[in-house]
């Protein structure tokens, strides 16, 4: 095996009852890079997680965490790792510097060294002027700073976050980015779980998409979007009636693989030459007299390449971003 | 954002050559200063949430009160007063409701992801449980001394020497500490907060009520009498009348035999709650 992987996992299985979370499971975590696991809920990257930290034991398969192995050395593992969980671990009734001291303690580091590093770490996270208030008057982003400091209060070598920014608003999420793309850039090796595609394309060098407790396709972002083809160009006209002239018009201009979703009166289809094909277009629908309400020319998103893997959608709800999901394959 | 990046980044410089966890102490010693962490935690937090103080002080009192004044008079205990009788009864049942505490705040933890947390960290592995419950005996000790205050108030008068009272106190508190363990388990096997509360205690309720705590045993019917004289709550309830010399019916070898019973429960409730805790603990997560 080799050492400059942090992370590596060979055919982990876990089953909970008769479900199968995990169903043979390889990946593998360079050391300093991060390693998004994306999918949908239910896709077991939690489990995977949980084994990592050792809270878990595979029921069959293999894996190490630092060069040591889940099974056989947990303690040594729990001596290299910093884990923030899906909920956010601390506790509401001690203030965020009684949390970071307690954590340091448990750390063993002595009492001095505790109280400096938790003083040191609340001013890096921006929580100084909280830092003796109780933690249950602390807003969400405030609470998932405190838990991602708890995580690196003896700053491991590799961490884990178990999707960190769920339940934020854009501002604190786009704040946790830079503070986990900081982390990387200093040389932490990172696994994080996400169900936001956006959130896997900010921040990984690698993203492995898993659904069904497996690996289904791994790579750099770049690698996944490839694997969909090029880029697109979608056009959304304005009367229903149109629609199929416009397809009609891009399937001569494009090619006959054009997806249409009839309800958005939208289509779409890979692009060869990029804005030259957009002028075109525009000059034929106007010569047909087809009224178009969007018109755009884009790279293909981790949601088209989650779609062409595994036949459905990576995330069943989605609010906080506009809907780029409308595509369905039309034959 | 730049700027706090820049930051964590010093943190991160900082941290990779000043920090070392401290090395080389036996397994036993991290145990008990680990469990200390905790416990001081979990006292924190009763300290600081006003209903846990209402829970720990003016629910015990209200229990006093109510059966001093309105069950009381309605009760009559044989070759005494029932203010005598009833208090230490009441001191049982109030350490064994406190119990609860321990498997709920154990519930709270698992679901908001902290066992996971501890879980995840180089510590001992019986911390967590060990903190909690030193924890609630340090609470339950002074709901005791609270209540002890109210009854003297009502007329509670224990006769005996200082050290038969002080012995009685040490029974309760061991009888307290080794119901916070079964309470433990109970909590980290329900895993909800909401199951913790009503699990933890659907089981003390018959213990404490079909119990001597409250009413003689004799009043009883014959098939209840058989449960409730084997009872730990009735066992450890007649012990500390005996202490307290309030039941003058009560032989010096009744009180010895109670005593000792009392002390076999708990040595036999610690022998299989803390194994079986510590493993379930092991293996536990949030859901």
């Amino acid at each position: 095996m080799a050492t400059d992987r942090a992370v590596h996992a060979e055919g982990l299985v876990k089953n909970y009852g008769r479900v199968r979370a995990l169903d043979g499971l390889d990946l593998h975590v360079d050391e300093g890079s991060l390693l998004a696991l994306l999918g949908p809920n239910g896709a077991g990257k939690t489990t995977a997680v949980r084994i990592f930290t050792t809270l878990l034991k595979p029921d069959a398969g293999r894996a190490q965490v630092a060069g040591f192995d889940v099974v056989k050395e947990p303690d040594r593992i729990k001596a290299h790792i910093g884990l923030a969980g899906q909920s956010v671990a601390i506790d509401e009734f001690m203030t965020g510097r009684e949390n970071l001291e307690m954590i340091g303690r448990l750390y063993h580091l002595s009492g001095k060294d505790a109280k400096r590093r938790s003083l040191e770490l609340l001013v890096q996270f921006d929580l100084t002027d909280a830092a003796n208030r109780i933690a249950k008057t602390y807003s969400g982003g405030m609470r998932r700073r405190l838990d991602l400091a708890a995580s690196l209060v003896i700053l491991p070598p590799v961490l884990f976050f178990d999707e960190p920014t769920t339940g934020l608003d854009p501002r604190s999420r786009r704040q946790m980015w830079g503070i986990i793309n900081t982390l990387v850039d200093e040389g932490s090796t990172i696994m994080l779980t996400t169900q936001y595609l956006e959130e896997a394309d900010e921040l990984a060098n690698r993203i492995a998409v898993v659904d069904s407790g497996r690996v289904i396709a791994e790579g750099t972002s770049d690698e996944l979007k490839q694997r969909v083809g090029g880029d697109r160009i979608e056009v959304a006209v304005t009367r229903d009636g149109d629609l199929a002239r416009a397809v009609e018009v891009a399937r001569r201009h494009l090619s006959s693989d054009v997806t249409i979703d009839p309800h958005q009166r939208r289509l779409s289809g890979p692009s060869r030459d990029g804005t030259r094909e957009l002028a075109s277009l525009v000059r034929e629908f106007d010569a047909a007299g087809i009224e178009i309400t969007d018109l755009q020319l884009r790279r293909p998103s981790l949601d088209d390449v989650f779609l062409t893997l595994t036949g459905h959608q990576a995330e069943e709800e989605k609010t906080t971003e506009p809907s780029r999901r409308w595509a369905r394959r039309a034959s | 954002m730049g700027q706090e990046s820049q930051l964590v980044a010093t943190a991160v410089a900082q941290a990779g050559t000043r920090y070392r966890p401290i090395t080389g102490r036996p397994a036993f010693i991290w145990a008990l200063l680990d469990a200390l962490v905790l416990a001081r935690r979990s006292i924190l937090e009763t300290v600081r949430l006003p209903e846990l103080i209402v829970f720990v002080a003016i629910q015990p009192i209200m229990f006093v009160l109510l059966f001093r004044y309105v069950f009381g008079g309605a009760i009559h205990v044989p070759g005494g007063q029932y203010v005598n009788f009833l208090m230490p009864g009441i001191f049982v049942q109030t350490v064994a409701f406190g119990g609860v505490t321990t498997g709920i705040g154990l519930a709270q933890d698992m679901q908001r992801g902290l066992i996971d947390r501890f879980r995840s960290l180089p510590m001992s592995s019986s911390a967590v449980l060990t903190g909690r419950t030193v924890a609630d005996l340090a609470r339950n000790l002074f709901t005791v001394v609270i209540m002890l205050i109210v009854g003297f108030i009502v007329g509670f008068r224990p006769g005996g020497i200082p050290f038969e009272f002080l012995l009685g106190i040490l029974v309760l508190m061991g009888f307290s500490f080794a119901f916070s363990w079964i309470s433990a388990f109970v909590g980290l096997t329900v895993r909800s907060v909401e199951a913790a509360q009503s699990f933890g205690f659907i089981w003390i309720f018959p213990l404490t009520f079909a119990s001597s705590a409250f009413v003689p045993v004799a009043t009883m019917p014959s098939w209840l009498q058989a449960f409730a004289r084997h009872n730990p709550v009735s066992v450890l309830a007649d012990a500390l009348r005996g202490l307290f010399h309030v039941n003058p019916l009560l032989t010096a070898a009744d009180t010895r035999w109670a005593l000792i019973q009392s002390v076999a429960w708990i040595l036999g409730i610690l022998l299989v709650f803390i194994p079986i805790s510590v493993l379930r603990y092991r293996r536990t997560t949030a859901r």
